[in-house]
């Protein structure tokens, strides 16, 4: 039972983790794209949409190019107008939920029902996946979750070890100064929301080719709200939403576990507890690490230097 | 956005051709989709200003939640704060209107009704009150946590009715019917419930407190500039913000009663088809001014009524209109951006 419960929860965390990792690289850059579930919804309607008649991989490779899509917008009006990141982002998912959905009865009716989709299956690595207890979970299992797990020391590296990361988290922490040193704040952060929407995108593809296996409105439901609550329950750090994913993951998957040894616990409460233990985590009865310094700001933290 | 005088109508401008360019999108969109968008629109037309009833029943049923949410969003807004959290405010409103509701039952309706919009407005404000607390103890974004807050909310919904506040058969996810005492009078051969005169109401109250007060004016400076407003006018621009987050998600909260006992008469989960967003997009169409939030939540109301009615006219997913708002949105973003000289302040 063990097995599967881990097996569970990494498969619940792997989207999350994708889009939460891109969020991190963004959030560091000092914007927060709310935009985010809407590029997992436009990356699942894409998969869908391509999995049909390309397979499986072609329709991963469309969810990256639609998540991509949603976030240029977004840069668009957030960055490369300066206009409010909460309300572009929020306007960004609105259309996102409304595209897809007439997009999807379009072309599959209003019935609801989505297709049936060919899978991404589960590779195993070589030997390793015979491991008591975590071999499943970590070493037998599709393709976007080793992404997932490959994307987080991608972005650690990319933030932290070369000069592109440096600038952006200039520019994410003080623009102002950033831009005096000679970085070009919305470049660095118009190239780091497009890299959260790349694998936004692919969530939402993993969501449907790896974990569903068909599309249907909303299907996202919050999951990339959710992301955001990771990047700030893991502090903005790609190890740290690393760990919070799983942990997500895990206390999702305990429901599963609750039910099968037959006790009755409200599976509401387990949809709620990984928020309330975000906001606990926020509160900072865990630790004293802050926002990027920029984040939300756009802009407006960037002028005059009122607020 | 700065406040504009009585004379500027640039902003009326945008919005006019915001809203424009959403339509013509909707237009284009519904041509290559293969469909008559003269038909489709002449559907959304007729399902939202077609006949009395339409308008009543359809259009400004839809906006009085719109309305009202929007109201407490833009008071958030102007005082510094964003709400992003009303969804969850407006459930928490609508969970203790039922409460209420059921404890009230007896009592005659004239005093039943305004103790279950009490209710309301202490459960929202309830709801908000944690995101205030975590910002001003801790200086957590509210944005973060008020977005957070609607996930458990409508947790806490789907517990509550398949939990203590189930119907007694125990059967459907839904409350009982409330008592009658509780239930809003209806405009006689309409659906539209007295809660739209509420919403009437709370707007000139917040256009009298923003613009004839002072406190309404310490908030404006407070959000508009709150070092300046801290440093010459000695206001506390901190508490403003929590104060007027405090009142917006209690005003989210009434709202969900108005659902409550105006419409649905009982609580169910997706009582709210995303009324928390779309009123965002209300309030800013609107430019956070009270008495434009009323045009912009009827205009609202209208599309999303005029949606229906284009499925069931003419086939084209209702849905669609959120790309509309989502267009108007970010039309009037990119237009007040274009249109400013210098950084602009969160709302106002």
């Amino acid at each position: 039972m063990i097995t599967g419960f881990l097996a569970a929860a990494v498969r619940i965390a792997s989207p999350l983790l994708l889009a939460a990792v891109g969020e991190v690289v963004s959030q560091r850059g000092g914007t927060i794209n709310l935009g985010l579930e809407g590029a997992m919804l436009a990356g699942a309607l894409a998969a869908a949409l391509a999995a049909g008649g390309g397979g499986a991989e072609a329709g991963l490779l469309a969810a990256a190019v639609a998540g991509l899509a949603v976030a240029a917008i977004f840069a668009l009006v957030a960055i490369g107008a300066g206009a409010d990141q909460i309300i572009a982002g929020t306007a960004v998912t609105l259309g996102a939920v409304g595209l897809t959905g007439a997009v999807f009865r379009t072309a599959f009716g209003s019935a609801g029902t989505g297709p049936t989709l060919p899978m991404l299956e589960p590779l195993a690595v070589p030997g390793l996946w015979r491991m008591p207890l975590i071999g499943e979970a970590l070493f037998r299992q599709p393709l976007p979750t080793y992404l997932a797990f490959a994307a987080v020391p991608a972005a650690w590296w990319v933030l932290f070890r070369t000069r592109w990361g440096r600038a952006l988290r200039a520019a994410g922490e003080d623009a102002a100064s950033a831009r005096a040193a000679g970085v070009p704040v919305r470049r660095v952060r118009g190239v780091a929301v497009l890299a959260g929407g790349l694998l936004a995108g692919l969530a939402g593809g993993s969501l449907v080719l790896a974990q569903v296996g068909t599309f249907a409105e909303k299907m996202t439901a919050g999951r990339g709200f959710v992301a955001i609550a990771i990047v700030v329950l893991g502090r903005w750090h790609p190890v740290g939403a690393l760990a919070a994913a799983l942990l997500f993951g895990a206390l999702q998957a305990l429901q599963f576990v609750f039910q099968a040894m037959g006790l009755d616990v409200p599976y509401q409460l387990f949809l709620m507890l990984p928020y309330l233990l975000t906001l606990l985590a926020l509160a900072g009865a865990v630790g004293r690490v802050r926002a990027p310094g920029e984040l939300g700001r756009g802009e407006r933290g960037t002028g005059s230097g009122e607020r | 956005m700065s406040a504009p005088s009585t004379f500027d109508l640039r902003p009326l401008t945008t919005s006019a051709l915001a809203l424009a360019a959403g339509l013509v999108l909707l237009a284009a969109g519904l041509a290559a989709a293969g469909h008559d968008p003269a038909a489709a629109l002449g559907a959304m037309w007729r399902g939202a200003f077609g006949s009395w009833y339409a308008f009543t029943s359809a259009t400004l049923l839809r906006a009085t939640p719109l309305i009202v949410i929007g109201l407490g969003f833009a008071l958030a807004l102007r005082g510094g704060a964003l709400n992003i959290g009303a969804e969850g405010q407006f459930y928490a409103g609508a969970i203790a209107a039922t409460w209420a509701a059921f404890q009230l039952g007896a009592l005659p309706a004239p005093l039943a009704i305004p103790l279950t919009w009490l209710a309301a407005l202490a459960g929202g404000a309830l709801w908000v009150l944690v995101p205030v607390v975590l910002k001003r103890r801790f200086g957590v974004l509210e944005v973060i946590s008020t977005l957070l807050l609607n996930f458990v909310a409508e947790a806490l919904v789907s517990l509550m009715v398949q939990g203590p506040m189930q119907e007694p058969a125990g059967i459907y996810p839904q409350s009982a019917p409330i008592p009658a005492a509780a239930r809003l009078p209806l405009l006689p051969g309409t659906r539209l419930h007295a809660g739209f005169l509420v919403a009437l109401a709370l707007a000139a109250a917040m256009a009298f407190l923003l613009a004839r007060t002072v406190w309404g004016f310490r908030l404006r400076a407070a959000g508009a500039a709150p070092r300046a407003a801290e440093l010459i006018g000695r206001v506390d621009a901190g508490r403003f913000a929590g104060v007027a987050l405090l009142a917006s998600g209690a005003i989210a909260g009434l709202a969900g009663a108005l659902e409550v006992s105006g419409v649905s008469y009982a609580l169910y989960q997706n009582l709210s088809p995303g009324y928390g967003f779309t009123a965002i997009a209300v309030a800013l169409l609107a430019r956070g001014h009270p008495l434009g939030i009323v045009a912009s939540g009827i205009l609202f109301g209208a599309l999303e009524a005029g949606a229906g009615a284009m499925q069931r006219e003419a086939g084209v997913p209702s849905v669609t209109v959120y790309v509309v708002e989502a267009v108007v949105i970010l039309a009037v973003l990119l237009a007040d951006a274009r249109g400013r000289s210098t950084p602009a302040v969160a709302g106002a």
